[in-house]
């Protein structure tokens, strides 16, 4: 903690701000919570102090030479102009430095990028723009969006404390084991950055990296992407809760349950249909959380990037209704179009294309069941 | 070939080389003078595009939510204001010197190779027009950052890409001809005596430069061909599905973009180079370490591209290689700092404008070194990668240092060119507000960067508002203290205090043997030199 205060107040003194307010303000990089996130917090205090150290010989020469050989005050210019020994000398001290700091740097290293014997694997997987999170030694995976309502980003609501911080459903990993995540992509480059674990690390379409950590304290750790990745780069969030492995067990057994339930109700729901009424809020739902942020909350779209659903031949057509049940299943080749069948129920997917054929007077009074879907489904498979 | 020859008619009819009237004159020029100036009014506008691009940037993120552009726009604007500002304003400006500046500090009437340096030129406004017009596509313009990282710039990109892509193309084959023509100068036309190690730096950085340009424009022009046939040509050197890699493509640009953060910063260094000494009226400290210095800056830069990739997975013997070649960068930047302290050390300084903003340089380039060398520790990098921390950074190196000596130079050569004395009040006024704000606005990046802050995002957590909000205050007031700089501009050209040949006490080197303004053709009988 002291150590905390004391580099604040190193870089503080840099920008000549009042302390109290200091502590409101965070300033400085987090120590984070694994043994790995504190070394590279010494690292980085390490390589400024000696860049603070460094500035301090150079900058204090400079302002002497700057108060003291003024010709203002009538001073006579020497006239000397090298002299190898001190050159020589001002070569190797920066290279001795260099090697003193780059051997605590390696190990560092070397330590970061050893995944192996982990006891946790999670296969992260980025997407425009939000993450997906699959436990390869447990029957669970879901997605994690952005839980801030679009409301508060626009400005009409107070914004929450954890303003584009928080997600729907966090990822949730065990204390005191080692965590190691398979990173990939199915779009573009996304980064899956966590801070307090010192994790950061590419999310590239078609290849698969490694990263690890093991968190010994629980609590709930927030980062974000950090690779721009699009239109909503700044909207897709990470939230990592750390619970004792006790609690974890239980999560994931009753998360397993969960989603083995959802994937039963999915085949009851098959016979049963939903009311257009029904249809519509739970379209809505989906629409707003899944395809608002391309085709815009008013179906609009954005021209020439992401087409409008509003008055489009697609959503209004009765001819084009499978093809509209197609494209959200399967998405579209060679576009941000996602195919959602793998991310929503049958019976989200039937909502939501019941909802675009309805909403912004699209007005076609269609409504698609979950049955439908799945025959569609069913029809590709043959 | 005429305006380089020194046979005797040419002499004998030397009315015939003052320049014909109107645009004519511009459009037509071969002179190295005239290019020189209108690659430098260019730079001067591209800067206040690029600058209102940031000021639209700065706004959207002066509190948290959306509240003037889309996310879109945004990624739209952070893109340009990059590709601006790097192609458009701080190389051009750099060639604008380099056009103005070798012929005379080498002895020689004009640059090489005259009527490619006319095209070389004139194109470039094409290339912008291209850039900028495409931000009024359906669709919007490029939004995938200054670095196009595939697969957003190819699978996931609008159609302004093809726009981008030929716009990139005519900013690199301006550039390599401009290259051309300054190694083809200093090759050929230095005047008798005027040997390598008597180079003035600001020939020798620039020489060294244009070597890396050759080097590695053509690669950046590989890169965005691959982006354009991958987009429109259906092949996969970016997508896995086809065999190809996304990966490569960051390989393929760092390569040339490393080279090119140095091709941004070397003729700044030997702008300082030029300048601290006349101030100091003291000769330049270690001329020759300084010289090779540059070299082996140049040459180290080939070898770092990927630590700005260390977050894409590669394999750690990689990683440890890039992070040593890159802390070794550290130590011949190291020793153009000391010398430059060393050749103020004992001087009899003077503070005019240019040298003021000089000093400016040294401080603040040097702490964008700083924030540099504490990037390469690898395990740090991934924390500070693509966050804030970097945006300080290479604001650091590139605004107080790329810029700074853009101004610096401005100020300690406007004399020679125009013939009259800038408003030194003024310059003064813009020196200070230029220092203050500049420091309000990216100083406090370096805390949002470690705090948490991602780059490239159009809105924020709260915990980052009061910082922000400092940040675009400082961005708000460096944009209008450029405005005092126009303004004395103006007032230089169209008049003022008529300047001597040397202009500055302390000043040497033979552009201030030729009277203020210099002759249309530089030297048209070589000089003797010393």
């Amino acid at each position: 903690m002291a150590n905390t205060m004391l580099s604040r107040c190193s870089l503080l003194a840099l920008l000549c701000v009042d302390s109290a307010i200091a502590a409101e303000m965070p300033l400085n990089m987090t120590k984070g919570v694994t043994e790995i996130s504190q070394q590279v917090y010494g690292l980085h205090m390490t390589i400024f102090y000696i860049c603070c150290g460094i500035g301090l010989v150079v900058f204090g020469a400079m302002f002497w030479s700057i108060v003291h050989h003024r010709k203002a005050k009538g001073v006579q210019p020497a006239q000397f102009h090298e002299s190898t020994k001190v050159e020589l000398l001002w070569t190797a001290i920066p290279v001795v430095i260099l090697v003193l700091m780059a051997i605590p740097a390696t190990q560092t290293l070397i330590a970061m990028e050893d995944t192996t014997k982990s006891d946790v694997t999670v296969l992260v997987t980025g997407s425009q723009w939000k993450w997906h999170y699959k436990y390869l030694e447990y029957p669970v995976e879901y997605y994690s969006l952005l839980a801030t309502p679009a409301k508060q980003i626009q400005n009409k609501l107070q914004k929450n404390e954890n303003y584009l911080l928080e997600v729907d459903r966090p990822l949730v990993i065990p204390t005191g084991k080692k965590v190691r995540f398979l990173m990939t992509s199915d779009d573009v480059i996304h980064s899956w950055w966590v801070p307090a674990f010192a994790v950061k690390k590419d999310a590239n379409p078609g290849f698969i990296n490694e990263a690890w950590t093991q968190v010994n304290e629980p609590g709930t750790y927030r980062g974000q992407c950090a690779e721009l990745c699009g239109k909503d780069h700044g909207f897709m969030p990470i939230v990592v809760v750390a619970k004792s492995p006790d609690d974890f067990n239980q999560w994931i057994e009753a998360e397993g349950a969960r989603l083995a339930k959802l994937k039963a109700a999915e085949q009851e729901l098959l016979s049963m249909q939903m009311t257009m009424a029904e249809a519509m809020t739970l379209g809505e739902k989906v629409y707003q959380g899944y395809c608002a942020a391309c085709h815009q909350a008013g179906g609009t779209g954005l021209p020439g990037v992401f087409p409008a659903l509003k008055g489009s031949k697609m959503a209004t057509l009765a001819d084009q209704k499978a093809a509209h049940i197609n494209i959200v299943l399967n998405g579209k080749a060679g576009t941000a179009m996602q195919a959602f069948g793998k991310q929503l129920s049958l019976q989200e997917i039937a909502a939501v294309i019941s909802y675009e054929r309805n909403a912004w007077d699209n007005n076609t009074g269609d409504l698609v069941q979950a049955a439908d879907v799945q025959a569609a489904k069913n029809g590709q498979k043959e | 070939m005429s305006t380089i020859s020194t046979d005797p008619h040419h002499h004998a009819d030397h009315g015939h080389h003052h320049p014909p009237a109107g645009l004519k004159r511009w459009f037509y020029t071969t002179n190295h003078k005239d290019i020189g100036t209108l690659y430098l009014l260019f730079a001067l506008t591209m800067f206040f595009i690029g600058g209102a691009m940031a000021m639209v940037i700065r706004a959207e993120l002066f509190q948290p939510g959306l509240q003037l552009v889309e996310p879109a726009f945004f990624n739209q604007m952070t893109t340009v204001h990059g590709l601006i500002m790097v192609f458009g304003a701080v190389m051009p400006a750099f060639t604008g010197l380099a056009n103005w500046l070798i012929p005379m500090m080498i002895g020689a009437p004009d640059m090489a190779l005259p009527r490619m340096n006319n095209w070389s030129f004139w194109i470039l406004p094409f290339a912008f027009a291209i850039l900028l017009m495409s931000l009024f596509m359906e669709g919007g313009g490029p939004g995938f950052g200054w670095t196009f990282y595939a697969p957003l710039s190819t699978k996931y990109s609008g159609d302004s890409t093809a726009l981008f892509v030929f716009s990139v193309h005519i900013m690199g084959i301006s550039s390599i001809m401009g290259a051309i023509n300054v190694i083809v100068t200093i090759f050929n036309l230095r005047a008798p005596g005027m040997t390598w190690m008597k180079m003035p730096l600001f020939v020798w950085t620039w020489l060294i430069t244009a070597f890396l340009l050759i080097a590695v424009m053509p690669v950046l022009a590989g890169t965005v061909t691959m982006v354009l046939t991958d987009k429109y040509f259906g092949t996969s050197f970016f997508d896995a599905a086809g065999g190809g890699d996304p990966v490569l493509f960051q390989h393929i640009f760092w390569f040339f973009g490393h080279p090119e953060v140095y091709i941004m910063i070397l003729p700044a260094f030997g702008i300082v180079s030029s300048i601290v000494p006349t101030f100091s009226r003291k000769p330049l400290f270690g001329y020759a370490s300084m010289v090779y210095a540059t070299s082996s800056i140049a040459l180290l830069s080939f070898l770092v591209w990927a630590h700005h990739m260390f977050t894409t997975g590669m394999p750690v013997f990689a990683e440890l290689f890039f992070m040593y070649c890159t802390m070794l960068i550290a130590v011949p930047t190291g020793v153009k700092v000391f010398n430059w302290v060393a050749t103020m050390w004992r001087g009899a300084l003077t503070f005019e404008v240019p040298m003021m903003f000089a000093i400016a340089f040294i401080v603040l380039f040097t702490i964008g070194g700083f924030s540099g060398l504490m990037l390469a520790i690898t395990p740090a990098d991934f924390q500070y990668h693509d966050t804030y921390f970097v945006v300080a950074h290479f604001h650091y190196v590139l605004v107080t240092g790329a810029i700074f000596s853009i101004i610096a130079a401005a100020y300690y050569w406007l004399p020679k060119w125009t013939g009259h004395m800038y408003d030194e009040t003024l310059g003064q006024w813009h020196f200070w507000c230029s220092l203050i704000s500049v420091n309000v606005l990216f100083f406090p990046m370096h805390f949002v960067g470690l705090a948490g802050m991602p780059r490239r995002i159009p809105d924020y957590a709260l915990q980052f508002a009061d910082f922000n909000a400092l940040i675009s205050i400082g961005g708000f007031a460096f944009g209008l203290s450029q405005l005092l700089f126009v303004w004395l501009l103006v007032k230089c050209i169209k008049g003022g205090q008529p300047a001597t040949a040397q202009v500055w006490e302390g000043a040497e080197g033979l552009e201030w043997q030729l009277s203020s303004p210099p002759p249309y053709h530089s030297f048209t009988t070589p000089p003797d030199v010393k």
